[in-house]
């Protein structure tokens, strides 16, 4: 019997994706995390195998984006550049058998240096950045690599304990090439205190996974008297090598 | 000892925030940055097939409707087959239709939009029929991993009974989360559809 339909060609293709690991993650219900208590699903999941619609996803372009998408400093300049500590973010968009993710759409957003952002809900009392949109994006290369350059952005509190403060961090959106792969997280920033202490971070029950979404500085990546770096992998969920017909089960 | 199988671990998803909107969906952030944005308009003017609505909430386990909740989509063009490479069914292309949406909840009423065509029939992994449906991923603040679910057409009866998806439901009265209802209105075919986070009307979310 043919796996999805009768049109496929006979011959070598990819296999499913790896079962998630939700040991990796964040359960849904999370009571240090306030807002999950009433926003988390309390049955138990339905697991599913991965249909033509599950191993597929939206393809994006070039044409998506405009030519200063991933320049941060730039990208909302309107009287000059933003304030704040000049950095630039760099990494490689990989899958669990360390396979760059080619061509695929990273999405970041944060606050800006005094941790505010550009966003009509948000009302803390640090100063709106004139020059500073806080969001960009951009397509991994051949080889699964990105990079963004923009202005480190500021810790800020939150409204979790009366006294919750966020360390500071950059929002990711990632693709992949399937709709499974889809993926939001956080990188934070190596040496920040407020890490240890954050109830969104604390929600992972793993150790070795916090320390996967902290981002060490890399001075050889700086750029003397203008940018720090900061370097930032992202591992996608991995899938079976090439499975053939006769072998549905994978191998 | 064994050689080390050097798998590398997924990265750990984080929940999207309160301010989800300002990486994804500036406009709904209020300020414009980007030349090209992405939306709520999956159909472009020369897609192919029915025109649709879909309408719905997320509401959250108090029936409170979730404000700052973004909504994705994923589905098959009017013929059932996705534009992506992983599909090779010998089925028409739409050059006008990339099948993907995003869209997120109004900050007043907590309601989403999605403008789109009804997707066709898509084989499953056996090669059976699967009902029309489209794909849902739901991130806000408080939800610490994206959610699956799938949306399902209430006028396609017949196919949602032998859809090999819903059939996994071991109870029926879940299948119902599944289902947007059709409503006939001056501007056109809407199918509501309600997302319920928990309680006893929670919908089926899957892990894929």
């Amino acid at each position: 019997m043919s796996s999805f339909g009768t049109n496929r060609p006979s011959g070598p293709r990819e296999g499913d994706y790896y079962q998630r690991d939700l040991t990796l993650h964040p359960p849904a219900f999370t009571p240090i995390y306030k807002t999950s208590v009433t926003r988390s699903p309390q049955k138990a999941l339905l697991s599913l195998e991965q249909g033509i619609g599950e191993i597929t996803g939206p393809v994006f372009t070039a044409d998506d984006l405009g030519p200063l998408d991933n320049d941060l400093i730039l990208n909302y300049a309107k009287t000059g550049e933003p304030i704040g500590e000049r950095i630039i973010v760099y990494g490689r968009v990989l899958d669990e058998n360390g396979r760059g993710v080619p061509h695929t759409l990273v999405e970041f957003w944060q606050a800006n240096a005094g941790g505010r952002y550009r966003h009509k809900k948000d009302t803390y009392l640090a100063p709106i950045d004139p020059n500073f949109g806080g969001c960009g994006r951009c397509l991994t290369d051949e080889n699964g690599y990105y990079s963004f350059r923009t202005i480190k952005p500021g810790p800020y509190p939150w409204r979790n304990y009366v006294n919750s403060w966020r360390p500071a961090h950059i929002h990711f959106s990632i693709f992949g090439r399937s709709f499974t792969q889809r993926l939001i997280t956080q990188m934070y920033f190596e040496g920040d205190p407020l890490i240890d202490v954050c109830p969104i971070v604390k929600t992972i029950p793993d150790p070795e996974a916090v320390k996967r979404l902290i981002a060490p500085l890399d001075l050889r990546a700086t750029v003397p008297l203008d940018c720090r770096a900061y370097k930032f992998d992202i591992v996608l969920r991995g899938r079976r090598s090439t499975l053939f017909e006769n072998r549905l089960e994978g191998n | 000892m064994v050689q080390p199988l050097n798998y590398l671990s997924e990265t750990t998803s984080q929940t999207a925030g309160p301010y989800v909107h300002i990486g994804l969906a500036p406009a709904a952030a209020g300020f414009d940055i980007f030349e090209k944005n992405f939306s709520h308009v999956i159909a472009g003017p020369q897609t192919r097939g029915t025109r649709i609505r879909i309408e719905g909430r997320v509401l959250d386990g108090t029936g409170t409707p979730v404000r700052d909740v973004l909504v994705e989509s994923w589905q098959a063009n009017s013929e059932g087959r996705f534009n992506h490479p992983d599909d090779t069914q010998a089925k028409a292309l739409d050059p006008d239709f990339r099948g993907w949406g995003r869209s997120c909840s109004d900050f007043d009423t907590g309601v989403f939009l999605l403008d789109t065509i009804k997707p066709g029939s898509v084989p499953w992994r056996d090669g059976r029929p699967q009902a029309p449906h489209i794909s849902l991923w739901i991130v806000a603040r408080g939800i610490n991993i994206g959610l699956n679910t799938r949306l399902y057409f209430s006028d396609e009866e017949a196919a949602n009974a032998t859809d090999p998806v819903l059939r996994l439901i071991e109870q029926e009265v879940r299948r119902k989360t599944l289902i947007a209802e059709r409503q006939e209105t001056p501007e056109g075919l809407v199918y509501r559809f309600d997302i319920h986070l928990q309680g006893d009307r929670e919908t089926v979310f899957f892990d894929i």
